[in-house]
Formats: structure tokens, sequence, C-alpha cells
């Protein structure tokens, strides 16, 4: 089975300037792929290129087995997208924006009628959809572009930060919408996203992008167990003892390592549930007193700082800033 | 129905129901023209300019000349709302759909071409209420096709430099600096035998001057050259502006 999306060394340059610098993934088809990263990463151009809008500079492209450079049309009919930026005639109606795509995608009067209906339903614009975009709302045009990306039934659906500036209900019944789609069609989805919980919510998998390459690309779960895996929060009586339990953790094999934050002890292991107990037997036989245990879990935004060397919500300060860039000219 | 047919259709409905919503473009469209023949006609209708038979009125003359321009000026709109739709990214999903590049630009240029048309109707009716004369409905219909042929070589020059050019001030200069030579050196409201020898043959390198000749024969029966040479003059280049503007716009950038 030839995978949904095929990408090895692609490069693009803008001028001098490589804003994608060689990056290969596959996504298999049914798959959902994520690419998290923050402002500049290169996760639009690489959207571009893959959706035959702007042309690489060199490497290999295949979406749903076409090639992005030599059978553009054949890639075009394959796909949806939902662009990062607005993409919607504010002239015409809601209606209209779907019908016109339904028309020049082939699609039949009758079965127009019913996708139409089923989508602008999906997103909750039927009491809009005659209305013109133009007296729409910022969210509620990030709709009608997702409702129309999916107006084709494409084999590979492309999403560009399709939730940006949508509020946390419609975010949440969007994804699931979209896993729904996933699991109902195998549709492959390409996402890009700046929400490290989406991500985590939504992808099989995610590749890390930072200045245009990928420093990281697997399940959500393996690349938090890449990092310092789970830490157990073991908190004690006095300094001794925690000095005590730090000594008799060196010792065990299970143990990556530990830190000392006041008078809890972080023990960081591969999986915290089941070294809980071997904890708590060393401790009992040391004779050490422990007051609770909690478990933490590494999250994926703690997966972000390991890669790229920031939070997330750096990044996020600057993008809040473009998404009411985005948001005025929808607004316009 | 065929993809590409069906993208032809789409963009051509997009333009007339733009078209219909938006009132002001109607009239900023007609205005110009309409300013023309108001006060051309009227300052001008004593003069006697020489080669104008007798027994016309200049406002006659003037009629082919105005539409000529109002298809003319068709070009600029093409090309504004090519620019406009790369600004504000419609152009980005007309340009991922699975159409030929062909077929998106025949789309635009028919849309251009209808809105135009339609303006250019209705200058005819304003130009019915101050004097001007239709002579026979045959000529009235071929001048149609002069117009429709007008309006295709523009519409192309239009497309071809909003392909290339990406910023609408350049636009906006550039097509400024085309277009008035272009309608002053095209016999459209004076005759080019006025115009002194040198300056004449420039004017035979204008595809208005055929365009504006042509319908003079064909409305008021007399003309420079036979209305089949302007015919044909202005099929050929209609058909070669069409040719490259196909080619620009399949170079053109969906993204500004
Ligand atoms: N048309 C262009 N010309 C020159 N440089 C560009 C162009 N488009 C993008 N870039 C540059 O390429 C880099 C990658 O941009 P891109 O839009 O792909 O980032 P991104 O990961 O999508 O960021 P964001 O999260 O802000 O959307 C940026 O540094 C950007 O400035
Ligand atoms: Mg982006």
């Amino acid at each position: 089975m030839a995978d949904s999306i095929y990408v090895s060394r692609l490069v693009k340059r803008y001028g001098s300037f490589a804003a994608v610098k060689g990056i290969s993934f596959r996504v298999k088809k049914g798959e959902i792929f994520g690419f998290l990263g923050p402002n500049g990463a290169g996760k639009t151009t690489t959207v571009h290129v893959l959706t035959t809008i702007i042309n690489k500079t060199s490497g290999q492209a295949k979406v749903a087995g076409f090639d992005v450079s030599k059978d553009k049309e054949k890639v075009r009919s394959a796909i949806g997208i939902v662009f990062q930026d607005p993409s919607l005639d504010d002239r015409l109606t809601g209606y209209e924006n779907l019908d016109f795509h339904a028309i020049i995608y082939g699609i039949g009067k009758d079965e127009r009628k019913k996708r139409i209906a089923d989508m602008l339903e999906m997103v909750e614009l039927t009491d809009s959809a005659g209305k013109l975009v133009e007296k729409y709302s910022g969210g509620m045009r990030r709709r009608l572009e997702i409702a129309r990306g999916l107006l084709n039934k494409p084999e590979v659906l492309f999403l560009d930060e399709p939730t940006i500036g949508l509020d946390a209900q419609t975010r949440r019944h969007i994804l699931d919408y979209i896993k729904n789609l996933n699991k109902k069609y195998k549709l492959s989805i390409f996402i890009t996203t700046h929400y490290i919980e989406e991500a985590d919510y939504i992808c099989n998998r995610i590749a890390i992008i930072d200045h245009g390459k990928i420093v990281a690309c697997d399940t959500p779960q393996n690349l938090k167990q890449k990092l310092e895996g789970d830490a157990a929060i073991v908190k004690l009586e006095s300094e001794e003892s925690s000095n005590k339990l730090i000594a008799a953790m060196k010792l065990e094999k299970f143990v990556k390592s530990t830190r000392k934050d006041g008078l809890n002890l972080y023990v960081y292991v591969k999986e915290a549930e089941s070294a809980i107990p071997k904890i708590m037997s060393i401790a009992y036989k040391a004779g050490i007193k422990v007051t609770s245990v909690e478990v933490h879990k590494p999250s994926l935004e703690d997966v972000f700082i390991y890669y790229t060397g920031r939070t997330i919500r750096d990044t996020e300060a600057e993008s809040n800033e473009r998404i009411r860039g985005i948001m005025r000219s929808r607004m316009r | 129905m065929n993809r590409n047919l069906a993208a032809i259709y789409v963009l051509w409905l997009r333009a007339m129901k733009r078209f219909k919503r938006s009132p002001s473009q109607i009239i900023g469209s007609v205005a110009m023209p309409f300013l023309f023949l108001i006060f051309l006609g009227a300052g001008f209708s004593a003069v006697k300019f020489p080669g104008l038979p007798p027994d016309f009125s200049y406002i006659d003359f003037l009629v082919p000349g105005i539409l000529g321009m109002s298809m003319l000026f068709a070009a600029t709109t093409a090309g504004i709302s090519l620019l406009w739709d790369r600004q504000f990214g419609f152009l980005k999903e007309v340009m991922v759909a699975p159409v030929s590049r062909l077929s998106i630009m025949l789309g635009r240029t028919f849309g251009g071409i209808t809105t135009a048309f339609l303006q250019s109707l209705l200058l005819i009716i304003f130009a019915l209420f101050i004097g001007f004369h239709i002579v026979s409905i045959a000529g009235l219909f071929v001048s149609f096709g002069f117009m429709l042929l007008i309006g295709l070589v523009f519409i192309s020059i239009g497309l071809i430099l909003a392909s290339v050019i990406t910023d609408m001030q350049g636009f906006g200069l550039i097509l400024n600096l085309l277009i008035f030579p272009i309608f002053f050196l095209s016999g459209a409201i004076y005759p080019v035998s006025a115009l002194p020898s040198f300056i004449r043959y420039v004017t035979y390198f204008n595809p208005l001057t055929y365009g504006v000749d042509g319908m003079r024969g064909a409305l008021l029966g007399v003309s420079v050259f036979p209305v089949w040479t302007d015919a044909v003059v202005l099929g050929v280049t209609a058909l070669v502006m069409l040719a490259l503007g196909a080619y620009s716009f399949s170079k053109a950038k969906a993204v500004a």
C-alpha cells in the first residue's frame, strides 16, 4: 500500500532563505499526522508544497501516490485543504462558497445539496448559510472553510492550523469530527498546529519541526517516553530521610535519576505506576517515612521544550499577535 | 459535467453574482465612459472633423469609440480582481482545484467580458437618449461581436500584467500608462486621419483601432479599413493574447 504522503529530503528556498531544509517523513493511509512547531518553522511552506500551491526547490514529495510537481492535477483531485490564511470569497454567501467548490469538483446536483446540508450542520452554520461571508465572524469563516475542505471527500486532508481562533467548544467539536472521519473513511490527515493538547489529542504521530528541520518524529507516547520518563514524586518528612532515600535509589536499576525539590523527591523512572510499589518497599526497609506519593507524566509541552529550547507559550505570545492579524484581515 | 467546463461556468457565475451585488462597481465602471460621451458629445458637436461623412453627427461617430473604451476598461477590472483574489486568499482556493489553469483563465475572462458587455449595453441605451441612431439591427449585432473581441484582447492583457506584477500600486500605474495612449491613439474620439502621419502609424499597431473602426463600419457603414479586415486583425490578436494570457496565468503565483 502506497503512503498517503511521502516526503524525502524536501527543500524549499525563498531566494537565498531556506524555509524548509531537507525534511523527510511518511504518512501512512488512515493516519493522523501532526506538524508541531513554533512560528516560522516551515509548516505552512510544507503544506503549500504538498498541495501544489508553490513549487519545491529540491527533494521528492508524493501525495496519494502522485508526484506534487509532475502530477499536480491528480494530487489536487485527491486532497482537501483548509488553509491557514483566509481563502473564502466574502462577497458570496456561505452556501455559494460551498456550492461553487462542489461544482468545480464535479459533484452532481443532488449529492451536492445533501453534502452541503450535512457539512453546514456539522459546523453549525445552517442558519447563516444564506448570509454573505463578509458578515461572518472570524470563527464562522473558519468553520465554513473546514466544511469546504471536506466537501469533496478527499483521500488526504490538509489542515493548516484549522482551529486557530475558535473557542474551546467548537475546537473540540471539530477535532472530534475530524477524528471520526479519519476512523470512518480511513481518511489520512496532515495537520499543523500550535496547540500541544490538540496534537496530543488527535495525532497518531507527530513531527516537531523547528527552523525548517524535523527535530523529532514519533507517536505522542514515544516522544514523551524518550524524555526523562515519568516522575514519582515522593513527599518525605525531613531533609535527612530525603538524603537517605536518594542514596538508596542510586543503587536501583529502574531509577533513571532523582531530583530534590524541598521535601519532595522526584524519582524519574520509565513508568511511575509500577515503580511506586518498589520505591515504597525500599523506603520501608530503610525505615524512611513517606507522607505521600504522586505520579507526574511528562507532557508534550515538556517534549516541545526539550527539542526546540522554547516553551510553546513563548511562541504562542507571538502567534496570538498573528491570530489577531488574521482575524483583522478576516473581518476586513 | 466536465470539471474544466464546470470551473469556467463557476468562475463566470461568480463574476455575475459579484457584479449584481455591487451597484457601486457598475456605476463606477460606467461613469467614466458616460462622462466622456456627454462632455465630448456636447463639446465637439459643432466641430467638423476632416474625413467624417457630412450626414453623421459627432455622437454617431463617438459612440463606437466610447464602447471601445468601456471594453478597454475591462482590462483594469479583470486585473484588479485577480490581484484582489490573490491578496485576500481566494485565489489559493481556485488554484488548488483539480482543473486546468486555462479553464480558470477562461472563466475569469468570460466573467469580465460579460460584465463589460452589460455595461456597454447600458451606455448604448444612454446614447440613444442623446441622439445616437442605430441604423441597422444587423450592424448592431456585428458591433457586439467587435465588443467581445476587444474585451478578449484587453482582459487577456490585464490578466497577463496581474500575473506578473503582484502589487496593486505597480499594477495600477503600469496599466494606466498603457490604457490612456491606447484609448487616445485608436481613433475613438477623433478620426485617425486627423493625426500626423508619424502617429498614425502607431495607431496601426493598436488593437483598439481595429475594434473601433470595425464597430463604425458595422454601425455607421463608414470605416477606414474593410470591416472584415478589422475582424480578422482583431480576432487574430485576441487568439494570440489569449494564448499569452493562458501561459502567464499558468506561471502565476497563487499566494502573495
Ligand atoms: N513568500 C515568502 N517569501 C519569503 N519568505 C517566506 C515566504 N513565505 C514564508 N517565508 C518564510 O519562511 C519561513 C517559514 O514560514 P512558514 O509560513 O512556513 O512558517 P509556519 O511554520 O507556517 O509558521 P506559523 O506558525 O507562523 O504559521 C518563515 O521564516 C517565513 O518568514
Ligand atoms: Mg503557518
